[in-house]
């Protein structure tokens, strides 16, 4: 049992840690924020207004051993959700057990290290595919060697059903990408290590709200699971062959209209992986019933724990065998989602496998978000206190506007990017320069693995933006496929009023309406821009949409040059007081500040009343979950600042 | 307000002294259909052709055209880095290859397109395909002949084979194709004589070593049999470790110093006013000229003074 934690500097996330432990949490689930995920240092532009907000800050070897002072490693079991930049962060925690005097052989935890759902989803990814696959295949490699007890990826499907992912996709492309993972690790170990190597991987899988299926699907998951590993791999032994799987259950689902119903919701999603003992969770992480707000204090992390504990402890689930054990009905199920996986598999691997079929994943999960969204939209699925049941009594628990989530010092960031130059300093600079020389030969060199390199880099005081920058040089820039060229468009009554009032403006504008849907910071959740991207289209916009991480002035110069009449902009990861003034400013440098700005993602109220004295036209929040009527706002708003009359 | 700026002349004037920041205000000028607009687009290439200008507008323009996915933003990418390096400004009109649906269209391929947002001689424009893969809209002809008086190099970037490459030759001074080792769709084009020979032709993914080498070893006999050995044919690879950069330039450029420019500019005025006029007036106007064929030959026997908009009345004469 833990809760996902960690923010600002490693000194108070360590604190936060070890009160934690105090209070009878059994590990640790290390947070980084977006900087250390994607690779840049605290000083790095890219990584203004992010420093130290959705995690912890780890620049260096020295961080990373503030972030453990006093953490027994050697009994401690840490997962750390990391994926692009798993291999160094691995590194660096290697490096700070040996200054304790702890072999690497001892360490226990788990590196989230997925590449595939970063492209498809989370966006927190730093290299191409086929680079970002070979260094999962060499962490997995080195770790089966030298951190036996390491996992050394954790499968995510959670993203993806957070993206839009059906159960049966959730099954098919974790699958596909497990088979990616492994094939590429096939070619760096010898046959014999292959079973321990299928027995190290685990899963990290999502449960939403429909607990019965989603209970199938976990089942599902073990049957195929098992399957690969006895006829791809060649896996003998049983136990190796066993589904291990670790779940976060849903945040799509999570409302910021009477949010009080999450914890329901949280509950039910949690018995999805636990009711049945042949396919139980091995670890619950369970999200705060205030995430849709904003960022979640300790308290409510509390209120999380003890869900958890009341399962456990409270009720008789753990005392009974598998519960579904016989069960026709539950059979049925899980018989219906593995005929389904098998099929969309079967489409993956025609592509050429998971890597080479990252744009149709991509597009398909748009496609599934958007039918999602739209049977909200018209009332097809009920989503309590959102689209249904939505009068509410006052609501003593978000009374007050402001003091109801954590808020990250603005002061961290500057510490942080005086932190990191006083470090650079005072290391010994050839010792740093002869590491990541080496780093990048190996880089190079295919068939080297790289955690000897990253290993030595770490000692030798090198930090986070430089390892990741000497990669990004030998393996080139990507940018992902965005899936929105392919979303299928809704059907024409649901958006027929809006397209007319689109065509209206457009004709008195003199071209088509274009709305440019922006990203800015490091933030690399785009499944809403990506949906209003989409409709914005359907309405018969001329949309320009670029894909997440975006700076202020890229932002600013497509504007200018894209000529557009309305800019959208979206942000979750908390970084919008920082990030939305640079944006205005630099639409004001560029000599367009008359082009209106909407913002939309995660802002608390106070917040929101700021952006708008700031010269924000409009800020949505989640409550805003009618794209339409969003749409409606938007063409509105450019046809009043153009001084074109509303509709009759 | 981002409304077009009316003033054609205005905007030309701004062109002619190599007002850069003029663009995006050209790009919103031409796109609009509005008469009035029209009327400013007309006198605005009216004041930027050969006869006010004292000659051809200055700039390179190129195409680069080829199937999806053979990495043409990569290579865009690349290129107007280079171009970048020897300080010649560049003016990009990406044609996104996204058909209209409900009127509305995503235009994704600024995204891919990697240029220093702070670098002001760098500009860059999508706008939605025509109705056909690979059509140029109206608005790209009118753009790409307005920003030649005031860029170093404009390109234009379509997808497509076949259809879209003829289009762009129309337009363009040097026309790039690009193909991608092991897909032979290019070769089979060009050994049917379905695809006109381009100018210079870009393997792409030199990278993949014995594949690409063998593309391009059957790229130049294909050439060859078709009696055009002097197409230049060149590898390269737009990730790192990139190569073959600098030569597709110096093969651009080579293309560009052998050219009769007058002669190809002057039929490029011919066919965009044709363009100009079968947008007009349809399939039922091209009839009334006797057809596409009958139009391009007349306009062939006119006044190579004549800028577009000159031309385009001129067969709206014709209809009577």
């Amino acid at each position: 049992m833990r809760t996902y934690a960690g923010h600002s500097d490693a000194k108070r996330s360590n604190e936060l840690y070890r009160r934690n432990l105090e209070k009878g949490q059994t590990g640790l689930s290390v947070a980084f924020d977006l900087p250390t995920q994607t690779g840049y240092d605290p000083d790095h532009e890219l990584a203004r207004g992010e420093v130290g907000k959705v995690g912890v800050s780890i620049a260096h070897r020295g961080d990373m051993e503030t972030l453990l002072f006093g953490i027994p490693l050697d009994q401690m079991n840490t997962s750390m959700t990391i994926n692009a930049t798993a291999a160094w962060l691995l590194g660096l925690y290697i490096v700070a057990a040996e200054e304790e005097g702890v072999p690497e052989e001892k360490l226990q935890g788990t590196t989230q290290n997925d590449i595939l759902k970063e492209y498809l989803s989370r966006g927190t990814y730093a290299f191409p595919p086929g680079p970002s696959m070979r260094l999962i295949a060499d962490t997995i490699a080195y770790t089966i060697e030298h951190v036996p007890k390491w996992n050394p990826i954790n499968i995510c499907s959670y993203h993806l059903q957070e993206a839009g992912a059906t159960p049966v996709q959730e099954i098919a492309y974790a699958m596909s990408n497990a088979i990616a993972v492994l094939d590429a690790v096939r070619e760096r170990v010898p046959q014999t290590l292959m079973g321990s190597v299928f027995g190290r991987i685990s899963f990290f899988v999502n449960a939403g709200v429909r607990f019965v299926e989603e209970h199938a699907k976990v089942r599902a998951m073990a049957e195929l699971w098992d399957e690969l590993g006895r006829d791809r791999y060649a896996v003998e032994d049983g136990k190796h062959r066993r589904f291990r799987y670790g779940v976060q259950v849903n945040s799509l689902g999570l409302t910021e209209a009477q949010p009080e119903n999450n914890v329901y919701r949280i509950a039910l999603e949690a018995l999805a992986v636990t009711l049945g003992r042949s396919a139980r969770a091995r670890a619950v992480q369970l999200p705060a019933w205030n995430e849709a707000l904003g960022l979640p204090r300790p308290w409510d992390q509390q209120w999380s724990l003890r869900l958890q504990q009341i399962l456990a402890y409270e009720t008789d689930m753990l005392e009974y065998p598998d519960i579904f054990e016989g069960s026709k009905v539950m059979d049925g199920l899980v018989a219906e989602m593995i005929d389904g996986a098998r099929e969309e598999m079967a489409r993956v691997a025609e592509l050429g496998g998971a890597v080479n079929a990252v744009d149709y994943m991509k597009a398909s999960l748009v496609e599934s978000h958007r039918e999602r969204w739209r049977r909200i939209e018209s009332g097809e699925q009920t989503v309590v206190g959102m689209n249904r049941f939505t009068s509410t009594e006052h609501s003593p628990l978000t009374a007050a506007n402001d003091g109801s989530i954590l808020r990250v010092d603005p002061q961290v960031e500057s510490e942080r990017r005086a932190a990191v130059e006083l470090w650079r300093s005072e290391r010994d600079q050839s010792a740093v320069d002869a590491a990541l020389g080496e780093l990048a030969r190996v880089a190079r060199e295919e068939s080297e693995n790289i955690m000897p390199a990253t290993i030595a880099a770490a000692r030798a005081g090198a930090t986070t933006g430089e390892w990741s920058q000497t990669l990004r040089d030998a393996f080139g820039e990507y940018r992902a496929p965005t899936g929105v060229g392919e979303a299928a468009a809704v059907s024409s009554e649901q958006v027929a009023e809006l397209r007319e009032e689109v065509e209206r403006v457009s004709e008195a504008l003199g071209r088509r309406l274009k709305f440019l849907v922006g990203k800015p910071g490091l933030d690399g959740h785009s499944n809403g821009a990506e949906q209003i991207a989409v409709r914005a289209r359907d309405a018969g916009m001329d949309v320009v949409y670029e894909g997440i991480r975006l700076t202020p002035s890229q932002i600013a110069t497509s504007a200018a040059q894209e000529g557009v009449h309305v800019v959208g902009l979206s942000i979750l990861s908390g970084s919008h007081a920082e990030l939305i003034p640079s944006v205005l400013e630099a639409l004001r440098q560029a000599g367009v500040e008359e082009i209106p700005v909407v913002v939309g993602g995660i802002i608390p109220e106070a917040d929101a009343v700021q952006l708008r004295e700031a010269g924000v036209a409009a800020v949505y929040t989640p409550k805003d979950w009618d794209l339409n009527q969003m749409m409606r706002d938007i063409v509105g708003l450019v046809a009043e600042r153009n001084g074109i009359a509303a509709a009759a | 307000m981002n409304g077009p700026d009316l003033d054609g002349s205005e905007l030309a004037r701004r062109l002619r002294d190599r007002d850069l920041a003029a663009a995006p205000a050209v790009l919103n000028l031409v796109e609009s259909r509005s008469p009035e607009a029209r009327a400013q687009t007309a006198s605005l290439l009216a004041a930027v052709s050969p006869g006010q200008l004292g000659g051809e507008a200055s700039a390179h323009i190129v195409g680069i055209t080829g199937p999806p996915g053979v990495g043409k933003s990569s290579l865009l990418s690349r290129l107007v880095a280079a171009w970048r390096a020897q300080d010649r400004s560049v003016a990009v009109l990406a044609v996104d290859p996204t058909s209209r649906r409900s009127g509305g269209a995503l235009l994704g391929d600024r995204a891919r397109i990697e240029a220093d947002p702070a670098d002001r001689h760098v500009f860059i424009r999508s706008t939605a395909a025509g109705d056909r893969l690979g059509g140029l809209a109206p608005a790209t002809r009118a753009a790409a002949g307005a920003l030649a008086a005031a860029f170093d190099v404009v390109v234009i970037e379509t997808v497509g084979v076949g259809q879209s490459e003829t289009e762009v030759a129309d337009l363009a001074d040097t026309v790039a194709v690009v193909v991608q080792p092991g897909s032979g769709d290019v070769l089979q084009f060009l050994k049917a004589g379905i695809m006109e020979v381009p100018d210079v032709l870009v393997v792409t993914k030199a990278d993949l070593g014995r594949i690409a080498t063998r593309a391009q070893a059957d790229l130049r006999a294909a050439l060859r049999s078709l009696g055009e050995q002097e197409t230049a044919v060149v590898a390269v690879s737009s990730v790192p470790p990139t190569s073959g950069i600098d030569r597709l330039v110096d093969a651009l450029d080579a293309h560009w110093a052998g050219l009769d420019l007058p002669s190809r500019r002057l039929r490029a005025r011919r066919m965009h006013a044709l363009a100009d006029f079968a947008a007009e007036h349809g399939e039922r106007g091209l009839r009334v000229l006797g057809g596409r064929r009958e139009a391009a030959k007349w306009l062939a026997e006119q006044d190579p003074g004549l800028d577009v908009p000159a031309l385009t009345r001129a067969l709206e004469q014709r209809l009577g």
